[in-house]
């Protein structure tokens, strides 16, 4: 049996305001606990929300980059339950009439295809505060900072089938609310936080199967595992002739599993009614027109621009504009060394793998745009060859310093002088005596292959340093004049 | 439309309300009562007219996004039962 999986994402991004979404209390992240907590916050009697215009202004941009309608008039309602770190009793929400309608984003996936994904709607609410179940003579602490700050919840429609498209589709809407500077999308702060509704069907099946909805996957990483072992678990279960619970599901990342949250008896009714404090908002088409014309150039727009300025593959410009500090590092080193292409493979290479390996953001990079760009220079003239670079690439990366003082100090120059090569040339064929016999006794068009032995000798020789091409031409010469 | 004794226990659930067993009966009948009422306004025609969201018509106005709110925890955390290490401190609750 070929099973299908179906997936459909509810992300949650705090938007980056100074001050919460019904609150003058800042948003900040990491204070003392309950320092940034309000009358309004903890819902003290005789309380009023006022709603915060950047909250407005953030999810317009939003809806905008997805390509949705933007609800001229939204209207905020109550979400009724009971849990300590909702102070109200109710989360101030949308329902019926979101700030974002529906809307569309194109994602990439890592073998080079692309999809669409349908946005079902995106609608501003307030985050709740954070329960700290440590032992406090078995009492929980709550901590109501958190508690209002603004947040869009993004609901996808079921389009994706598989872990990886999730992923793409999460990195995509990671990339969108960062380049428009909405969010910091700081998924280890929960600043952007996923749940997905999973399910799976025969392949060929039109009905939908009954899903689960997972929480508390908070890397991209967990997005994957935690779709694939849910995909894995009910596959098992529909194979063995059981059927899948509708239920809500804890991803476990130690345990790479997924459990069922059972506590939830009595189903979900949260008693959904218009918020009486608060009026529908309205915003004018001028307002919406004015932030249109404020949008930056988004990732996909920028990508197709990189191709076309820079002559890059499509997927070196994915891969460079799926951050806007990523693809502002690639035009200020394109610029500077202009060698779009060598620039475009250094970062994806080297500097990639020198992030990742110090887990580091390109932000924090400890070789910036401009030594990265020198150390090209030095390439594209000759002085180094891309080898050497590797190394000073390195000693640049541990602070010896910008590309010409490692290659001055270390005494990496390249020798193009062609005596000098032209000496270890000799000796190396001179100690060669059964290569070179092999070489006069090979066919013509197998003696460029056998070459490789003897510059392979001659770098060794030259500790790497001498100019490759120097040594082809030279040796060639000296080669052929012992036919 | 009338409200079982069940509705009733379910509403106080959600509601976090305890209602005695001897008090059950004579909400379910208050309750009855309210939403006869509603039943009244069911049944006015409403076709063609777009649901209310507020009673009065008028249009929110937005603040600017600045912090206007300063520190004032040691207040608020005076009116809490218990409170230690600057958090509030409540019955276990662990899903």
């Amino acid at each position: 049996m070929e099973w299908e999986i179906v997936i459909g994402l509810e992300v949650h991004v705090q938007l980056s305001t100074q001050s919460k979404l019904f609150s003058g209390a800042s948003t900040r992240f990491g204070a003392e606990p309950n320092t940034q907590a309000c009358a309004v916050d903890l819902a003290m009697p005789g309380t009023l929300p006022v709603p915060n215009e950047a909250a407005f202004r953030y999810a317009t941009l939003f809806g905008l980059a997805m390509n949705a309608g933007i609800g001229r008039r939204s209207v905020f309602e109550r979400k009724n339950y009971f849990y300590p770190d909702l102070p109200k009793g109710y989360q101030t929400t949308q329902l019926a009439k979101p700030i974002v309608g529906a809307g569309e984003v194109e994602i990439h996936l890592e073998d080079g295809s692309s999809k669409k994904v349908r946005l079902h709607h995106a609608h501003l609410e307030e985050d709740a505060g954070k329960s700290l179940h440590e032992d406090f003579h078995g009492m929980s602490g709550i901590d109501l900072n958190r508690a209002g700050t603004p947040l869009i919840e993004i609901v996808s429609e079921p389009d994706m089938r598989s872990a990886a498209e999730a992923v793409a589709y999460l990195k995509k809407i990671h990339s969108i609310v960062t380049y428009l500077g909405i969010s910091d999308g700081d998924m280890s702060q929960g600043s952007l936080r996923c749940d997905a509704n999973v399910s799976v069907r025969l392949k060929g099946e039109e009905k939908l199967g009954t899903r689960t909805e997972l929480k508390n996957i908070n890397s991209f990483r967990f997005v994957e595992k935690a779709i694939k072992v849910e995909a894995e678990r009910q596959i098992d279960i529909l194979e063995d002739g059981g059927s899948i619970l509708q239920e809500t599901r804890l991803y476990d990342s130690d345990k790479n599993e997924t459990r069922s949250m059972r506590s939830k008896e009595v189903a979900n009714d949260y008693r959904y009614f218009p918020c009486p404090d608060l009026l529908p908002v309205e915003l004018s088409e001028d307002y919406i027109d004015r932030l249109r014309g404020e949008m930056p150039e988004l990732p996909d727009a920028k990508a197709a621009r990189f191709r076309e300025q820079y002559q890059l593959s499509a997927y070196d410009a994915d891969q460079l504009t799926q951050e806007r500090a990523t693809a502002d590092y690639f035009e200020t080193l394109a610029e500077q060394c202009g060698e779009p292409k060598l620039a475009a493979n250094w970062m994806t290479g080297e500097l990639a793998a020198l992030l990742n390996r110090q887990e580091l953001t390109i932000g924090q990079s400890p070789v910036s745009a401009e030594h990265l760009a020198g150390l090209i220079a030095r390439i594209k003239d000759g002085t180094i060859s891309s080898k050497i670079a590797k190394q000073v690439f390195e000693a640049i990366a541990s602070g010896e310093g910008d590309a010409d003082t490692v290659i001055d100090k270390r005494g990496l120059k390249q020798v193009s002088d062609t005596g000098a090569i032209e000496k270890m040339v000799d000796e190396v064929i001179a100690n060669s005596a059964r290569q070179v016999e092999n070489y006069r006794n090979a066919d013509e068009d197998k003696r460029p292959k056998m070459m490789g032995y003897f510059v392979g000798q001659i770098m060794k020789a030259s500790k790497g340093q001498a100019n490759p091409q120097v040594i082809n031409k030279i040796l060639r010469e000296k080669l052929d004049a012992l036919l | 439309m009338s409200v079982d004794a069940q509705t009733v226990e379910k509403l106080a659930e959600l509601a976090r309300i305890a209602i005695s067993e001897e008090t059950v009966e004579e909400v379910s009948s208050r309750l009855g009562d309210v939403l006869q009422l509603v039943d009244k306004l069911q049944a006015v025609h409403t076709e063609g007219v777009a649901p209310m969201a507020h009673p009065l018509d008028a249009v929110q106005v937005l603040r600017a996004d600045e912090v206007t709110e300063p520190n004032r925890r040691e207040e608020f955390l005076a009116l809490a039962p218990q409170s230690e290490q600057g958090l509030y401190l409540v019955p276990k609750v662990i899903d």
